[in-house]
């Protein structure tokens, strides 16, 4: 907890540094980039964590988004007390949703929450009166003290829920719960007998997951300045679950690739593109035509995505360097080895390690 | 399975290992983002009027290009690009050449969010200029606004644009309820008695232009009111066409997209029913509905020959056009617009040569080229604003009624005339076939998106200057 605690105030005192040397634009980006990962760690959560596969993020975060717009539409209530509330009514639908979900598994699942991504949308074009229909509900971020420019004010904003979540959800990993949901995803009934109760997680997993989509579609509707059912197509659904894959499945550090590759790929394949003066045929498709190539090359050569890729990288750098370093007397930074069964060492070490971190 | 067994020493490891990997990941995370940004970031040199030097001029916008609605709307802004070539071509507006960067957004406001900021923030665009949809333009409305960039020429018929709240934008076509009422009051004056139905976009779209119909058509003799789901729009709209066929609907006007308009006969002529169509501009531009129209008959199960034929059920269908359509060959802007698509924009009119689209992109670019001549030899952001509500309205246009632009009027145009799509009139001929023209069957009428009466117009219907008529 406190180290969470601490690596997250040195997390945002880079934030702070970055965000202060770039320009606005980009700082727009890294608010973008924060406001993905909510929603990617939510997901990882709720996917990798607890083996429940969701099409439906991109529902739970226009409830999230509509909830905060009509609090600012008809109430004068504190900007913190809307973020809550936005949070809280994404996961009161991700109860509602878990629920029946908990019987239902793998494309079942798939198909049950991806079809609360295709029928929300049209619910807020019925109701256009009260949704804004086609334009929309307008929504404002609290202005920034001093002199700060509003792109780099968001981005704190962002960041620090982005940060907040990151803390909550690794606690919540590393506690009794984060245990059980990977239980419940490793074998249900070895996870009931051991005395988890398997419906009861699978709902938590769910609600938590949720309430991670409403805090990302709140901040996606501060950031468009509006929300309206355009922002939230299916596509978004599918794209957060391919970056996710791509970042790591289960891990919630992983989320970081997912997030930069969600919100930077458009930006290089439009330079790539105006580089090479490439048609706009080609160049309108040229972002998902990368983001397809880099799941399929992730998919082969880190099966674990990046982020498990990278730990493997890293793993074999480091045990090469403790082999090399422990000519001397007592190799204790070697531990795996003494309580890990030989056979097992590194993949064992990986499927825990995925979870949390 | 194992590490289950020895599950709590694997734990005490990670505890051990917690820190450094939290520092690795975030450490990792940071310096991403980092990398990113700095490829991307520019200095941006600080001139005195973003987007302009000396020489040049740039302006931006976002289009579909990609999606559901990129079909027909993906030819308008390399329309706009052809006129502004053909500008530069003539040594530019007051020296500078104008460069038109136009990103695909979807259709999704979120992209638009993003992409209208690179455009401003990052490519410092002189003006965003010809940007395409409500719920995306209605995204960046507040920031343009904000940064004080002029919205110019929306390429929407909402209501929406023309506010005081909102200086720096304004619409361009025809306000939906603008035509709502011309096409209101010519079902009242021809088709009096006759049992009405509305067959509308569930959105702005279609409650704007039911806004206007009902200023005109008395509420009594509309008896059907049936709405799509554009979102969802996949099959044939049968059920709709059952209940308006059922409440024995004679006249049925429509605010449809293209491919709702074939949606919607098809199956009425499927069961044998033949009401009266009266569909706003954008959902009957023949040459795209007419293709769409064969090509949903022949997806349908339909022979060669019903798929050929299909495109005759436009025959009879009233409109209104608010610039001289396509297939009057005649007309000296449409000769024009032909030439400079043809030299400037060669692979676009191979694809699809003069038609409602590509003619708005013309239009509006010609539009904006006029709107900074206007703005004099050293532009700037509000001197463009100014020199629009100035001299707007005496902007030569394509459009049959000048621009309306005044300092509190941000709407285009606002009138047109009814035509009714017939197959004594000359064909729209584009690369994909031949297409039912249309002709006119009422005056030129201008009025308001309020209560305004409708008037017919009496003012010179424009032609175009000589230096564009000459342009070989």
């Amino acid at each position: 907890m406190i180290r969470h605690l601490t690596l997250t105030l040195f997390a945002a005192a880079i934030l702070y540094f970055v965000t202060s040397a770039l320009s606005p634009y980009d700082d727009f980006l890294v608010g973008e980039i924060a406001l993905y990962l909510i929603a990617l760690a939510g997901l990882s959560l709720l996917t990798g964590v607890n083996g429940q596969i969701s099409l439906g993020q991109g529902a739970f975060m226009a409830v999230g988004a509509y909830t905060m717009a009509l609090l600012m539409t008809h109430t004068k209530l504190n900007f913190t007390i809307e973020l809550v509330a936005a949070i809280g009514a994404a996961a009161v639908l991700g109860l509602v949703i878990g629920i029946p979900a908990t019987r239902l598994k793998g494309p079942y699942l798939a198909g049950m929450t991806l079809l609360l991504a295709l029928a929300l949308p049209p619910i807020a074009d019925k109701w256009n009166g009260t949704f804004g229909g086609d334009q929309g509900l307008t929504t404002t971020v609290p202005t920034a003290p001093g002199t700060i420019n509003s792109e780099q004010w968001l981005a704190w904003i962002e960041i620090a829920g982005a940060l907040l979540t990151l803390v909550l959800l690794a606690n919540l990993l590393r506690s009794r719960f984060g245990r059980s949901f990977r239980a419940v995803r490793d074998d249900e009934i070895a996870a009931s007998l051991a005395g988890v109760h398997v419906a009861r997680t699978k709902v938590t997993a769910f609600v938590v997951s949720a309430g991670c989509a409403g805090l990302a579609g709140a901040f996606l509707g501060l950031s468009t300045g509006v929300v309206n059912t355009g922002e939230f197509p299916l596509t978004l659904s599918i794209q957060l679950l391919a970056a996710m894959v791509v970042g790591g499945t289960g891990s919630l550090m992983g989320m970081w690739w997912g997030a930069i590759l969600l919100v930077y790929l458009p930006q290089w394949s439009t330079s790539l593109s105006g580089h090479f003066n490439l048609g706009s045929g080609v160049s309108a498709y040229l972002a998902i035509i990368i983001f397809g190539a880099v799941l399929i090359v992730v998919m082969m050569v880190a099966p674990t995505g990046i982020q498990g890729g990278l730990r493997r990288v890293w793993g074999l750098a480091s045990r090469r360097w403790s082999r090399l370093s422990s000519v001397g007397p007592a190799p204790t930074t070697t531990a795996p080895t003494t309580t890990a069964p030989t056979t097992g060492s590194s993949s064992s070490r990986h499927v825990d390690d995925r979870d949390g971190q | 399975m194992m590490y289950s067994m020895n599950k709590g020493a694997v734990v005490t490891i990670n505890n051990h290992k917690t820190i450094g990997r939290w520092v690795r990941v975030l450490a990792a995370g940071v310096m991403g983002v980092t990398l990113g940004t700095t490829v991307l970031s520019t200095a941006a040199g600080a001139a005195s009027t973003p987007g302009v030097t000396s020489s040049s001029i740039s302006i931006g916008a976002t289009v579909p290009l990609t999606g559901p609605a990129a079909p027909g709307y993906d030819e308008i802004a390399p329309a706009m690009n052809a006129i502004f070539a053909w500008a530069n071509a003539h040594g530019g507006v007051n020296g500078r050449k104008i460069k038109y960067t136009y990103l695909d957004d979807g259709y999704n406001p979120a992209n638009t969010a993003t992409l209208t900021r690179q455009l401003v923030l990052q490519d410092n665009i002189f003006a965003d200029v010809g940007s395409l949809g409500t719920p995306t333009q209605t995204a960046v409305q507040s920031f343009l606004n904000s940064q004080k960039v002029p919205q110019l020429f929306i390429e929407s018929g909402c209501n929406c644009w023309s506010s005081s709240k909102y200086p720096e934008s304004s619409g361009w076509q025809p306000p939906y309820t603008v035509e709502g009422k011309i096409l209101g009051a010519y079902i009242k004056a021809h088709f009096a008695g006759e049992k009405v139905g509305y067959l509308t976009q569930g959105d702005e779209f279609g409650q704007d232009f039911i806004k206007g119909l009902n200023m005109e058509i008395p509420s009594t003799s509309v008896v059907s009111r049936q709405t799509y789901d554009a979102s969802t729009l996949a099959g044939p709209l049968s059920n709709q066409v059952a209940a308006l066929k059922a409440a024995g609907v004679q006249v049925v006007a429509m605010a449809t997209i293209p491919a709702a308009t074939a949606l919607a006969m098809l199956p009425a002529a499927a069961i044998g029913y033949a009401p009266q169509y009266v569909i706003s501009n954008v959902g009957a531009d023949a040459p795209t509905v007419g293709p769409l129209l064969s090509s949903f008959t022949a997806k349908g199960g339909g022979t060669a020959a019903q798929a050929a034929a299909a495109g005759g059920l436009l025959n009879g269908v009233i409109t209104d056009s608010y610039f001289a359509p396509e297939n009057d060959v005649s007309n000296p802007w449409v000769q024009v617009e032909k030439k400079i698509l043809e030299k400037y924009a060669p692979s676009l009119y191979a694809k699809s040569g003069l038609d409602g689209n590509t003619q708005y992109g013309v239009a509006l670019g010609y539009t904006f080229i006029q709107a900074l001549q206007a703005a004099g030899k050293s532009p700037t952001r509000a001197g463009l604003l100014a020199a629009i509500a100035k001299s707007g309205k005496s902007f030569v246009t394509p459009g049959y009624v000048p621009l309306s632009y005044t300092s509190s009027v941000h709407y285009g145009y606002q009138g047109a005339e009814v035509v009714k799509l017939s197959t004594t009139a000359p064909p729209a001929v584009t690369p994909s076939g031949s297409w039912i023209g249309g002709t006119a069957v009422g005056p030129i009428e201008t009025t308001n998106v309020g209560s305004g009466p409708i008037v017919t117009y009496k003012g010179k219907v424009s032609t175009p200057p000589q230096k564009l008529a000459s342009t070989s």
